[in-house]
């Protein structure tokens, strides 16, 4: 081949560059590159940047024809020393764990059940799931707020069934009776919110599991419990994984449930960022403050993938 | 309890599989002797498989009792019952190497590591794919993935084994060589087979009795010579190899011999038949049975002329579609013995069919 077909010569480099197929697939990473990774290092240069009064400074100055680079690093090391940093880093990564786990415990037998349900079920059941997404976010965490606080609906329920004090005993609520803007409401804000992306990849799932597999270890001799946990559940690990990454990640950073249905003790990593945002003013700290979350979140999760594709490489 | 010698192994009784008022299983009874390959035939959609399905305990009889040596299996879990089974295209767990595959059922008994081992590596060897354990089943071809489910399903010793389709996955090269190491390993076992398969090929050359299903029902059951040179039914002679069919009038009725008057010959049969004078039967006539001349045969019966329709070269024979007087076609099968023939029949040739006193088969059903 030489340049004069085209396949070589410059104008055939930029014919493949802009090919159909090209396009297609660079869009969402152009997206993903300016709507994401741009910010993102804006927020970076902020965390490392001075504040001028209200204005944060260049990072780069020249004076006395010299180029000067201000990095500022006080801010990282002022949250590696106070341990309110860390514990609320902590605090947010186990009210996401939870609040995974608990959707993980509800959302699977919901998915298990509705991929097993009649056919013609299925769309029903579905839709029924994906409803909460026609209302509000925000409205429907509201409406907790009423139903939790004294006198509400659940809260009737809760302290009428004598439950509050489970609650209390096991240090979800502080005492009796009083269930809003406790660790328990918060969770229970959470899972409310997050639960449907538990089990729409977990539906996804279960739905294209080949069931004869199931028939195949009964007839080897496995009850329907021994096989659930042998051959439906490790094959149904794509979907765990998907699901359970799309409620921990944001709940790491969430602030809307926190701000409505937290309290107090209830500390959460997205709370001191709007704080050191909007209330402090300290927009490189708050920007430091982000940037550790974001890498508390990617770092396992990246070392996570690489194992996972290395293990699909092996053979599944 | 130890079946005695006269008592059947496996015995299907009256049994009934209803799927909202479309009976899938039709009140099929048969009983298969220890040791047997027994092979259910028919066309897809006849209920072979529910009621392979029903002995694994997948599928509930609505009436009817399946006892394998001397116990009754209805209350059984398919996880309680004695027999394995090799699913069509295999259910191989896609998650757990060769070895494990093999290996889970015998992990269900609870049987101590090390005897789960050494009957993991004899599987591997009786199925020639020791170096293949720690492969996952996507690594492995379908011949391979074939013997890694026989291998899972035979790992228990069960004392049936049932299989669903067990070529039906492989092209037709493989299919005839693995028929027969299918077969081997199956009676170096030893264990009774009760096989499901449309592929009539395959029922013939792998199992030792075979029971033709049409629309839920047992047709006839028996060795495959019998079902082929004795069928019982138009539907089986039908289903079974190819035949032609001729209906006629039972013209002559003696003990020794009968005469079947059609439309384009008359039949002379070698042996008497139930039936009476002036009853209408039918003629079945396999291909191969019929020899072809450009002269009139001496003979006036069991003969017939014809016209060179259509010709169908298969290599080892070939197949002349002639066209009788009435209209009616007949095949004959004519084996090429010799590489070239000096008076090859063609398109458009007279020639006269005739066919020996012993050929026919006289179907009164």
């Amino acid at each position: 081949m030489n340049g004069a077909n085209g396949t070589n010569g410059i104008g055939g480099r930029i014919r493949r560059a802009f090919s159909g197929r090209r396009i297609v697939i660079a869009l969402p990473y152009l997206f993903l590159l300016a709507f994401f990774l741009f910010p993102f290092l804006i927020v970076g240069k902020i965390s490392v940047s001075e504040m001028d009064a209200v204005a944060v400074k260049d990072l780069f100055s020249v004076a006395d024809g010299s180029l000067r680079m201000n990095l500022k690093l006080s801010n990282y090391a002022f949250i590696a020393e106070d341990s309110l940093y860390l514990q609320t880093y902590l605090s947010s990564l186990r009210y996401a764990a939870a609040t995974t786990v608990l959707c993980l415990a509800i959302g699977y037998p919901f998915a298990y059940f509705m991929a097993r349900a009649k056919s013609s079920r299925q769309p029903a059941l579905l839709m029924l799931v994906m409803l909460p997404f026609w209302t509000s976010f925000l409205l429907r965490v509201y409406a907790w707020k009423g139903l939790l606080t004294e006198h509400g609906l659940i809260a009737n329920l809760i302290i009428g069934s004598g439950l509050d004090h489970g609650l209390a005993f096991a240090g979800l609520i502080p005492a009796p009776g009083k269930l809003m803007n406790t660790p328990f409401s918060l969770v229970l804000g959470m899972v409310y919110t997050y639960l449907p992306f538990m089990i729409l990849p977990l539906y996804a799932n279960l739905a294209k599991m080949d069931l004869r597999l199931l028939e195949a270890a009964a007839d080897l001799g496995a009850s329907p419990w021994v096989a659930f946990w042998k051959i439906t559940v490790p094959l149904s690990k794509a979907g765990i994984i998907a699901g359970a990454m799309l409620v921990f990640i944001p709940c790491v950073g969430e602030f809307v449930i926190p701000e409505l249905l937290g309290g107090p003790e209830t500390l959460m990593i997205g709370r001191v960022i709007w704080d050191e945002f909007f209330s402090n003013n300290d927009w490189p700290m708050a920007s430091t403050v982000a940037v550790v979350m974001i890498l508390l979140i990617i770092v396992p999760l990246a070392v996570f993938n690489k194992y996972q594709a290395e293990a699909q490489e092996h053979g599944r | 309890m130890a079946a005695d010698g006269n008592r059947s192994f496996l015995q299907i009784q009256d049994v009934v599989k209803d799927f909202n008022g479309h009976k899938a299983v039709n009140h099929a009874s048969v009983d298969i002797a220890k040791g047997e390959i027994f092979a259910l035939l028919g066309p897809s959609g006849c209920g072979k498989s529910t009621l392979l399905r029903m002995l694994a305990g997948f599928e509930t009889p609505t009436s009817g009792r399946i006892v394998l040596d001397g116990v009754d299996l209805a209350r059984l879990p398919p996880y309680e019952r004695p027999m394995n089974m090799m699913f069509q295209s295999y259910a191989l767990f896609p998650h757990l190497t060769v070895w494990e595959n093999i290996a889970f059922g015998l992990k269900r008994e609870g049987l101590p590591r090390e005897q789960v081992a050494a009957r993991v590596e004899t599987m591997l060897k009786l199925v020639q794919l020791p170096k293949f354990a720690h492969r996952k089943p996507h690594q492995l071809s379908g011949g391979q993935q074939q013997r890694v489910a026989l291998a899972r399903s035979l790992a228990k010793q069960p004392q049936l084994l049932l299989l669903d389709e067990p070529l039906g996955a492989l092209d037709k090269k493989l299919r005839e060589q693995t028929q027969l190491e299918l077969v081997n390993i199956i009676e170096q076992v030893g264990v009774t087979c009760v096989m499901v398969t449309h592929d009539q090929e395959e029922a013939m050359t792998m199992a030792s009795r075979i029971a033709v299903m049409s629309e839920g029902r047992l047709l006839q059951v028996g060795q495959p010579g019998d079902i082929y040179e004795t069928p019982a039914t138009r539907f089986v002679a039908d289903f079974i190899g190819n035949v032609n069919l001729m209906d006629g009038v039972l013209a002559v009725d003696e003990p020794d011999h009968v005469v079947i008057t059609c439309a384009d010959c008359r039949h002379y049969v070698g042996h008497g038949i139930t039936g009476s004078q002036g009853m209408a039967v039918t003629v079945a006539l396999r291909p191969e049975k019929i020899q072809l001349s450009r002269n009139k045969p001496a003979d006036e019966y069991n003969t017939a002329l014809g016209k060179v329709k259509e010709m169908a070269y298969f290599g080892s024979f070939t197949v002349y579609h002639l066209l009788l007087p009435s209209g009616a076609p007949l095949k004959v099968s004519v084996a090429n013995v010799e590489r070239h023939r000096s008076d090859e029949f063609t398109w458009g040739d007279d020639v006269w069919a005739h066919w020996s006193r012993t050929a026919q088969i006289v179907l009164t059903s």
